[in-house]
């Protein structure tokens, strides 16, 4: 019970992991949908910050005195995937404003209806 | 002084020359200077390729930095044959893209378009050169980002959607695959796939391999559109600008393909992903339903676009069935038929472009009678078409006899039946076509429609040259496949 209390990390990982999937399937809003898929990507993240943590280490700064270090790769590689989420993150939502613009709604059943009658 | 670099210039040049097309802007420019690169590129492949012929697997440490510490870049002859298609079908589209391009976007887009498609190219060549799992998510981002812009840019509002839903699934995609290699680095501290395959033996049995297993899995899937995650693709061909659905059609998914082959063979290897996961039994059921599902529904679309969209998602079945057999012969077919469905694909969907050029749509019911006026453009698609469904002397002929021949080794009859009975379907969706075009009398929407300009005629028959000559004397490819499956299933000695 205590193992599964403090692997807390890994419970927010998968809440917000399903949050924002439920979000990508359920919601009809395009924006939405996008604000959804970040939220999932951002749980990716977590999970890899969460692993970098090395029991009673500190951030890896070298100082006198320290021997155990976090590691830190994970979170460079992060850094690059943060780069990478805020980059779909900007295109999608400019795809929706071209959407818009295009069909005049943001909804994804009203843009299906319009398909289907065209 | 260059050639050490090799594996480096073959992503570095496209990826430099991508900001600096940016500046250009002028169209003209712009296409000239995609041209050059994408030729360089095509050079720096064949240089490549040379020496992996001469040499065995090259191996080379970016920035000097020694593996598995830093970023290794690993080209086998598997690597080498993928870079080749992809170099080599952006260097026959590039010609082809000018007339097309400056018909089907607006002036202001064309040099952001070049832009993007050299940085789709840098995408595609990362991932096959790579040997980092990490760097392989990376590379994968950069080719789908800029792809997704690319289908935007389609004559259509459908394009934008299209797009859009090409986006949330491959994010999906690309996100669950950094999730199985996170899972893999927790168990393992390392990201170097050959360091990775030497560690995974010992943790093997864990729940956390299992899982990051299932995740990679299931994220690549999406990317090369198995069946049934493939809804994303046949929108996102169809109202694509021409020259983006022969490209991403002929290389990207086929590029998905090949990570799937390197993360089942080479990181976990056939042990673990055959022996212990079952993957080749999913894989094979899923296969064989895309064979049968995609092509039936390929007959029934109206959009030529379309059709020949559900047809790739067919020919990936044909492919991914190759795999799952996870036997020399299989894998090497597998390997073969991506080869051969590139040039197929690459030369139907530039006909396509042709066809858009002059008559401003490729629906069937616009298309009767079109034989009369672009007689060059149909009779490529009718030898395109052979090839597509398997018709001896073409190069689609000697790998879907080679499947055949895997699935009869493996004692597979049904699959071997299930091969024809696909290659039948396609029979009729490309009758469908050339029945309207060449036995129905000419619409009436014809008048002024002519040949298209031999700028864009050349490089849809090079491709045609190639079905035909690899049809003939299919030696280099079959070749390559043989020895790329040898080198992934660790069975060749070098």
């Amino acid at each position: 019970m205590l193992t599964l209390l403090g692997l807390y990390n890994y419970w927010i990982v998968i809440i917000l992991m399903m949050i924002g999937f439920y979000v990508v399937i359920a919601r009809p809003n395009l924006i939405k949908k996008i604000v959804g898929l970040f939220i999932f990507q951002t749980s990716v993240f977590i999970l890899f910050i969460s692993m970098a943590k090395v029991e009673g280490g500190t951030a890896p700064i070298v100082e006198a005195g320290v021997v155990s270090y976090s590691n830190p790769l994970p979170h460079v590689l992060i850094l690059t995937a943060i780069v990478v989420g805020v980059a779909t993150t900007a295109l999608g939502l400019a795809l929706v404003v071209r959407i818009r613009e295009a069909y005049g709604t943001i909804n994804e059943d009203e843009i299906y209806t319009q398909d289907e009658e065209a | 002084m260059l050639a050490p670099h090799l594996p480096a210039l073959q992503v570095a040049v496209p990826l430099v020359s991508a900001p600096v097309c940016l500046l250009l802007r002028n169209p003209r420019h712009a296409w000239a200077f995609t041209l050059m690169v994408s030729g360089a590129v095509l050079a720096i492949a064949v240089l490549l390729l040379q020496r992996v012929f001469a040499e065995g697997t090259v191996a080379y440490a970016m920035g000097a930095w020694a593996a598995p510490w830093g970023i290794e870049y690993r080209v086998d002859m598997a690597g080498a044959l993928m870079v080749l298609i992809v170099a080599s079908i952006g260097a026959v589209v590039m010609p082809f893209a000018c007339k097309s391009v400056r018909h089907e976007l607006p002036e202001s887009c064309i040099g952001l378009f070049y832009t993007c498609y050299l940085l789709s190219l840098t995408g595609l060549l990362g991932i096959v050169v790579t040997g980092d799992a990490f760097n392989l998510f990376v590379f994968l981002e950069i080719s789908s980002l800029s792809s997704y812009v690319l289908i935007s840019l389609g004559a259509t509002r459908r394009a934008l959607t299209a797009a859009y839903q090409y986006l949330v699934m491959g994010t999906i995609g690309a996100t669950f695959i950094l999730i199985g290699v996170g899972l893999l680095y927790m168990m393992t501290g390392t990201l170097n796939m050959l360091d990775l395959s030497q560690r995974l033996p010992a943790v093997a049995d864990t729940r956390t391999i299992q899982v990051a297993f299932a995740f990679i899995t299931v994220g690549v899937s999406l990317k090369l559109a198995l069946f049934p995650l493939h809804l994303w693709l046949p929108n996102a061909y169809a109202y694509a600008p021409s020259v983006v659905s022969a490209f991403i059609a002929a290389t990207a998914t086929k590029v998905g393909v090949y990570v799937l082959l390197r993360l089942f063979f080479t990181v976990f290897g056939a042990q673990f992903s055959f022996g212990a996961m079952h993957v080749g039994d999913i894989l094979m059921v899923l296969a064989a339903a895309a064979m049968l599902v995609a092509s039936l529904v390929a007959v029934f679309q109206d959009n030529v676009k379309r059709m020949l969209a559900y047809s790739s998602v067919a020919q990936i079945g044909y492919i991914i069935l190759g795999v799952s057999l996870a036997s020399a012969a299989g894998v090497s077919a597998g390997m073969l038929h991506l080869f051969n469905h590139a040039l197929i694909k690459g030369a139907l969907f530039l006909v396509m472009g042709c066809i858009f050029l002059r008559l401003g749509s490729v629906d069937l019911r616009d298309m009767s009678g079109l034989a009369k006026r672009m007689p060059l453009t149909m009779a490529a698609f009718v030898v395109a078409g052979l090839s597509l469904i398997g018709v001896p002397l073409t190069t689609g002929f000697v790998s879907k006899w080679s499947l055949v021949d895997a699935a009869l080794i493996d004692g597979r009859w049904p699959l071997a039946g299930l091969i024809l009975v696909s290659s039948l379907i396609a029979l009729v969706y490309v009758w469908r076509v050339v029945e309207t075009v060449y036995f129905q009398p000419v619409a009436a929407r014809m008048r002024g429609v002519r040949e298209a300009p031999a700028a864009m005629l050349i490089p849809t028959w090079v491709l045609i040259a190639g079905n035909l000559y690899f049809g003939i004397d299919a030696s280099l490819p079959s070749g390559m496949a043989r020895r790329g499956a040898e080198t992934l299933l660790g069975l060749a000695g070098q």
